[in-house]
């Protein structure tokens, strides 16, 4: 699949070409052939496209099981893709990861997890967990440069440099996610993709830990991808947003344009879902449906059984993201003006 | 009158290091049909409250000191098998994980057949109908198909509606909800507090509605608790203190939480986290991270009072030093 109209912007750090990921999700062979069944495939990233300029901020938003997450460690080179591919700074990361040169590659694209609980190991204590990345990459000559660098890590995620004796469960959560950073800040990388680094913590601390993640891509320009299921949080960091629904990005724009004037009928449910503030006592109609089931996904577009614009093309073809007016979007009823 | 009642309500846990006083002298109530929410950080205290209120405390927690009244009769005395006989007839729970609420080996009806058999006096073939009407009524269509179901074979959100079926299933006045949707996706969950909203107001129940997403409360509820190391801090009509919070912790917390209408570059942080309940304080339990702590507030831990603010019949409670200078006389 090509996508059409899209800009080659060599501005671009990260330019992600029809991305796609398929588990097989088979039962074991001998079943298969005692119960006939067929091979399942399980199309978790199915044709992701998307730029992401230097020193900016693309969030990915969706529900659980949309993909966002398979997107997220792509990137990374956690996965191998099924089909397209990635250029990170006019280089094939993919074939990067897997070339000799594959450590200089991984040095500039890190990553932070969403559970600062399960990421961290409990038996390393600060300085291991962050200096583990230095020793790997050959960054550091001796243990005295080791612990500078680890103390100036700490320090610039708002820790002290006396916490790196500590183990991660004298940390509370907020703490701990700034260790996560701060090791992920220590190769220097210039991409950050960070998967819901702030949904296991609660809202004082959340603040500050967002309010990090900004200082941090204002002082070194980092690029980020950020994922996340909260709008609302999304709306604070993200430059541009890509919103994700069973495999596929069903728009794709500017921060502003998306969230004052969405245009797919997903985004605007999407937004229409999130609690309010304001309306204390509101009372709404909620879209009614869930996701489908990946593995047998309806024909046509994804989102049809649930949307209220659906007609029959919207059943039978699958739309594709396409330009329209200035943002990116998959959906027959808004290109037809129909919406 | 209130249909729940506590009263200086006190938990702790015997530990090697002596004594850790969860819950501190918490007293609040709820009407009937009301929805009260009850929000804060993990660790403040607000699943223990529920926990408290439906006999469901972990040992070695107890309560050791205060009372738990419903309709008048206090039930924090009460031993297992009579509080058994409350939980389920005239308080429901629902939790947040809907997959372990859920017997995974007894279809969904079995289920909710039993507990409307074990609380009322009703045949088999009534109770069975009793089920499917309730499911219907908690939005599950093919009701009388799906009664037979496993809970295996529901979704995340249908799983949810049953565990709320089974909540209502005695037709109790109160419904202690905790977290009921945060393991649950946005458009989910829209639709599971409208639900809950909708079938609690239409049977009468009222709800504490423990969680720690202040959209869902302010969408929700009709007043709100705000919670901090084991206390309460701030309790009020929920636009009230949502708009104009009183307490410099509820200031904070609204603040801090991202906003979908105004762009701002930096969110306002509370500096620090919640103390330990081994290391709370001496004074008021947030003065370490409170922006405007004067001396009284390290010495004397300040208890809830009404603040006065022209217009209110129901007024703002807030536990803090800075509003003791006018609150009304009389409101404890």
């Amino acid at each position: 699949m090509s996508v059409p109209n899209s800009p080659q912007n060599s501005q671009a750090l990260v330019i992600a070409r029809d991305l796609a990921k398929t588990f097989d999700v088979s039962a074991p062979w001998l079943s298969r052939v005692i119960e006939r069944k067929p091979r399942q495939l399980l199309k978790a990233v199915d044709g992701v496209s998307f730029e992401i300029e230097r020193g900016k901020t693309l969030a990915l938003v969706g529900e659980s099981g949309c993909g966002k997450s398979t997107v997220a460690r792509l990137l990374v080179g956690l996965y191998e893709p099924t089909r397209g591919g990635l250029t990170f700074d006019g280089q094939d990361a993919h074939a990067a990861f897997k070339s000799s040169d594959a450590k200089a590659m991984r040095k500039r694209i890190q990553m932070i997890f969403q559970d600062p609980y399960a990421s961290l190991n409990p038996r390393w204590t600060v300085e291991a967990i962050v200096g583990e990345p230095l020793h790997e990459h050959g960054l550091i000559k001796d243990e005295q440069e080791l612990k500078d660098r680890v103390a100036e890590l700490l320090k610039s995620v708002g820790l002290s440099a006396l916490d790196m004796v500590k183990y991660p469960h004298q940390f509370s959560g907020g703490q701990r996610q700034r260790i996560s950073i701060a090791r992920a800040l220590a190769t220097a990388p210039e991409f950050l993709v960070c998967d819901e680094p702030t949904s296991a913590l609660d809202v004082s601390v959340q603040a500050q830990v967002l309010n990090i993640m900004k200082d941090l891509q204002r002082e070194r320009g980092l690029t980020y991808l950020f994922i996340s299921h909260n709008l609302a949080v999304v709306r604070h960091v993200s430059d541009k947003v890509g919103v994700m629904y069973l495999g596929q990005l069903v728009e794709l724009a500017d921060k502003h344009t998306l969230f004052d004037n969405p245009q797919h009928p997903y985004t605007r449910m999407l937004l229409d879902a999130i609690p309010k503030m304001k309306d204390t006592g509101r009372a709404r109609t909620p879209v009614q449906g869930e996701v489908p089931n990946p593995l047998n996904p309806p024909p046509g577009c994804s989102f049809n059984p649930r949307c209220p614009l659906a007609n029959d093309r919207c059943r039978i073809e699958r739309p594709v993201l396409k330009n329209i007016n200035g943002i990116k979007i998959a959906c027959h009823a808004v290109e037809e003006g129909r919406h | 009158m209130s249909l729940l009642q506590v009263k200086n309500l006190v938990v702790e846990f015997p530990s090697r290091h002596g004594t850790l006083r969860a819950l501190d002298e918490i007293s609040f109530d709820i009407a009937p049909g009301e929805i009260l929410g009850v929000v804060g950080e993990s660790g403040a205290g607000k699943s223990l409250t529920g926990a408290s209120i439906i006999g469901l405390l972990e040992p070695p927690g107890r309560i050791a000191s205060g009372q738990i009244l419903l309709e008048g009769q206090r039930i924090d005395n009460l031993n297992n098998d009579q509080m058994r006989s409350i939980r389920g007839r005239k308080i429901g729970a629902i939790f947040q994980d809907p997959l372990t609420s859920l017997n995974p080996l007894y279809s969904v009806g079995k289920q909710l057949t039993e507990t409307i058999q074990a609380h009322l006096p009703v045949s088999d073939q009534e109770a069975r109908q009793r089920a499917i009407a309730l499911l219907q009524d908690t939005g599950i269509s093919a009701a009388a198909e799906r009664i037979d179901h496993y809970p295996h074979q529901f979704s995340g959100g249908m799983r949810q509606r049953v565990v709320i079926a089974l909540a209502l299933a005695a037709e109790p006045q109160l419904i202690v909800a905790d977290e009921p949707t945060t393991a649950l996706d946005v458009s989910i969950q829209a639709q599971i507090i409208s639900l809950l909203k909708n079938v609690c107001k239409k049977r009468g129940a009222a709800v504490m509605l423990i969680t720690h997403d202040m959209g869902v409360i302010a969408e929700t509820c009709d007043r709100v608790a705000v919670m901090y190391a084991g206390r309460i801090a701030e309790i009020g009509p929920v636009h009230q203190v949502i708009n104009h919070p009183e307490h410099p912790y509820t200031v904070g917390l609204m603040a801090s939480i991202p906003d979908m209408d105004v762009d701002r570059e930096r969110l306002n942080q509370i500096d620090g986290a919640m103390p330990r309940l081994n290391a709370i304080p001496k004074g008021c339990a947030f003065n370490p991270r409170c922006p405007q702590v004067f001396d009284r507030c390290l010495q004397e831990r300040p208890d809830l009072a009404a603040v006065s603010r022209s217009g209110q019949n129901t007024p703002t409670q807030v536990a803090c030093w800075l509003h003791h200078a006018n609150t009304l006389e009389g409101v404890s």
